[in-house]
C-alpha cells in the first residue's frame, strides 16, 4: 500500500512538472503576442491598411503600400518558387534514388540551413548589379531561393506517403509513368502539398533580411516588379530604427498586421490539412 | 472449348530475377482464350512474379528483370520495341488489396484508366456497363458520385475489377482478389469470374486451394519458382501425375 501511495505522489509530481515547463515554453510567446497586440492595436485604423506612410510628425498615414508590396513579392516569389520546389519534390520521391537524385536531396538540405542574409546577397549580385537598381523582383529571386529547398523536401515526403499500391493501380491500366506520377499520386498528396507550400509562403512573408538590400523600400505606391518596393517588414525594420516616437508606434501596428497575415496564412493550411486528411478516410 | 483453338496466351521459357534472386524459372504453358487458369502454390513460390510478367508490371519493381516469350495472339510482349503501356492496356490487372483512387467519387473511379488515356466521351454508359458486369451497379448507383474509399473491401475490389473492365483489356489478371475479403464477399468476386469468363482470359494467382478448384478451367501449380504441372482442373486436383503437386492439394505440405 505505501508503494501505491508513494507511485501517486511521483506521478502527480511528474504530471505537475510537465505542465510547469509547458507554462514555461508559452510564457515568451504569449508575452510576445500580448506586447504586439496591446502595442500595435491603438495605432490600428482601416486607413493603415489603405493609406501611405506620412512624414514623421504628420498625424494618420499607413502602410498599405507596405501590405500590397508583401502581396507582390510573396507572389512573385511563389511564381518561380513553387512549380520549382514542387517539380523538385515529385522528382526526388519518384526518380531521386540514383547518384543524381542523392546529390539534389543533400544539396537542398544543405540550402535550406544557409541564412536568409546570404541568400540577400545572391539574389543581390544576380539582379540588383547586372540592373543597376533594386527591385521587387530581386527580393522575390531570394524568397523564391528561400522557399525551394525546403518546399522540395516536403513534397518528397509527402509524395513518398502515396502507397505504392495506387501508382500500380494507374500503371496497371495502362497509364504512363509521368501521368501516374502527375494526375494520381501529386493529387492525392495534394492536400498535404497545398499545406506545406501555404506554411513556405508564411515564412517567405516574414523574411526581412534578404529584402533589405534587394527590394530596398518605397513610401509611394508600386506595382512594377522592377522598380524598389514596400514591404511589411522593411517597413517595421525601418520604423523601428527611427528616433521618432510616432514610427515605433506604427512599427508596432505594422508588427501587428503581419502577424495578422502570417497568422492567417498558419490558419488556413491548417484548415486544408484536414480536409485533405478527411478526404482520404 | 476446342483443343485446336489456338492459345489466348503462350509463356514459353520464362525466366525473372529480383536482383539476383531467380524467382521464376523457365516456365512453358499456355492459356485457353476465354477460360480461367488459376495458378496455386506456397508462398513465394513465384507466382505472383509470373502473373506480373504478363503485363510487364514485373519490370517496375527495382531490380525486377525477365527474359523469354510471352506471346498474346502471336504477339511477343518483350519483343524489342513494344511498349509496356499499350501491352498494360490489353491485359488488366486487379490487386491483392482494393486499391481504389482515394481522391476519386465511384464514376470516376471507374472511367479513370479512359480519362488519364485521353478518351474523350460519353463516360455515363460505360461506367454504368462496367459497373454492371462487376456487379457492383445495383449496389451503388444512387451513390456513384460519393467517395471510393466510403465503400466496403468487397465492393471496393469489386470497384477495381469494373475499372480494370473500363479499358476494355482482353486478358484480367488477378493477384489473390479474395484474400483481403470475407467469406461473402469472396464468393461474390469468385462468382463474378464465372461471368466474366465468357468475355475475358482470366489468369488468377491465389493461396486457397478450394478456390482454384471452384473457378478454375486449367490450374498451374507452382513450387520454388519453377512450374512443376499444370493442367485441366479436375486432373490437377484428382490425378496429378507429379507426387509434388498431389502433396500440395492434398495438405501434405505448403
Amino acid at each position: 500500500m505505501r508503494s501505491l501511495l508513494l507511485r501517486r505522489i511521483r506521478n502527480h509530481l511528474m504530471t505537475a512538472l510537465c505542465g510547469l515547463g509547458v507554462l514555461l515554453a508559452l510564457a515568451p510567446l504569449a508575452s510576445l503576442l500580448w506586447l504586439v497586440v496591446s502595442r500595435g492595436l491603438p495605432g490600428l485604423s482601416l486607413s493603415f491598411f489603405t493609406a501611405l506612410p506620412t512624414p514623421v510628425g504628420e498625424p494618420g498615414g499607413g502602410v498599405g503600400n507596405a501590405v500590397v508590396g508583401t502581396g507582390m513579392l510573396v507572389s512573385l516569389a511563389c511564381l518561380l518558387g513553387l512549380p520549382l520546389g514542387v517539380g523538385a519534390g515529385v522528382f526526388l520521391a519518384e526518380r531521386g534514388d540514383g547518384l543524381f537524385g542523392r546529390t539534389v536531396r543533400f544539396t537542398a538540405e544543405v540550402f535550406s540551413g544557409v541564412p536568409s542574409i546570404v541568400v540577400g546577397i545572391v539574389a543581390y549580385g544576380l539582379v540588383v548589379v547586372p540592373m543597376h537598381h533594386f527591385s521587387a523582383l530581386a527580393g522575390a529571386l531570394a524568397l523564391a531561393l528561400l522557399m525551394v529547398p525546403t518546399l522540395s523536401r516536403s513534397t518528397e515526403e509527402l509524395v513518398r506517403l502515396v502507397p505504392g499500391s495506387l501508382r500500380e493501380a494507374s500503371l496497371a491500366l495502362g497509364v504512363p509513368q509521368w501521368k501516374t506520377s502527375l494526375r494520381i499520386v501529386l493529387r492525392t498528396a495534394r492536400g498535404g502539398i497545398v499545406t506545406a507550400a501555404l506554411l513556405a509562403v508564411a515564412r517567405a512573408a516574414g523574411e526581412t533580411a534578404p529584402l533589405l538590400f534587394t527590394t530596398l523600400n518605397n513610401q509611394y505606391w508600386n506595382l512594377r516588379p522592377d522598380q524598389p518596393t514596400a514591404s511589411l517588414t522593411v517597413q517595421i525594420f525601418n520604423y523601428a530604427i527611427s528616433p521618432y516616437e510616432d514610427w515605433h508606434q506604427k512599427a508596432w501596428s505594422a508588427a501587428l498586421v503581419l502577424l495578422l497575415v502570417v497568422g492567417g496564412l498558419n490558419l488556413l493550411a491548417r484548415i486544408a490539412m484536414r480536409n485533405s486528411l478527411g478526404s482520404h478516410r | 472449348m476446342s483443343a485446336a483453338a489456338p492459345p489466348k496466351i503462350r509463356v514459353e521459357g520464362l525466366d525473372a530475377w529480383f536482383g539476383e534472386t531467380h524467382a521464376v524459372r523457365d516456365v512453358s504453358l499456355d492459356v485457353r482464350p476465354l477460360s480461367v487458369l488459376a495458378v496455386i502454390g506456397p508462398s513465394g513460390c513465384g507466382k505472383s512474379t509470373f502473373l506480373r510478367c504478363l503485363n510487364r508490371m514485373h519490370e517496375l519493381v527495382p531490380g525486377g528483370r525477365a527474359t523469354g516469350k510471352v506471346t498474346l495472339d502471336g504477339e511477343d510482349l518483350y519483343a524489342r520495341g513494344v511498349d509496356p503501356v499499350s501491352i498494360r492496356r490489353r491485359v488488366g490487372m486487379v490487386f491483392q488489396r482494393p486499391n481504389p483512387f482515394p481522391t476519386m467519387t465511384i464514376a470516376d473511379n471507374v472511367s479513370a484508366g479512359l480519362r488519364l488515356n485521353g478518351w474523350k466521351g460519353r463516360l455515363e454508359e460505360i461506367v454504368e456497363r462496367c459497373l454492371r458486369q462487376a456487379a457492383l451497379w445495383d449496389e451503388v448507383k444512387d451513390r456513384l458520385h460519393s467517395p471510393a474509399t466510403s465503400l466496403s473491401g468487397g465492393q471496393q475490389q469489386r470497384l477495381c475489377i469494373a475499372r480494370a473492365l473500363a479499358v476494355e483489356p482482353e486478358v484480367l489478371l488477378m493477384d489473390e482478389p479474395a484474400s483481403a475479403l470475407d467469406p461473402i464477399a469472396t464468393a461474390r468476386v469468385e462468382e463474378l469470374m464465372h461471368e466474366l469468363k465468357a468475355r475475358y482470359t482470366i489468369v488468377v494467382v491465389t493461396h486457397n486451394m478450394q478456390q482454384a478448384a471452384r473457378v478454375s478451367d486449367q490450374t498451374a501449380f507452382f513450387y520454388m519458382g519453377e512450374l512443376v504441372e499444370v493442367g485441366d482442373t479436375e486432373t490437377i486436383f484428382t490425378n496429378p501425375r507429379e507426387q509434388r503437386t498431389e502433396d500440395y492439394v492434398t495438405g501434405k505440405f505448403g
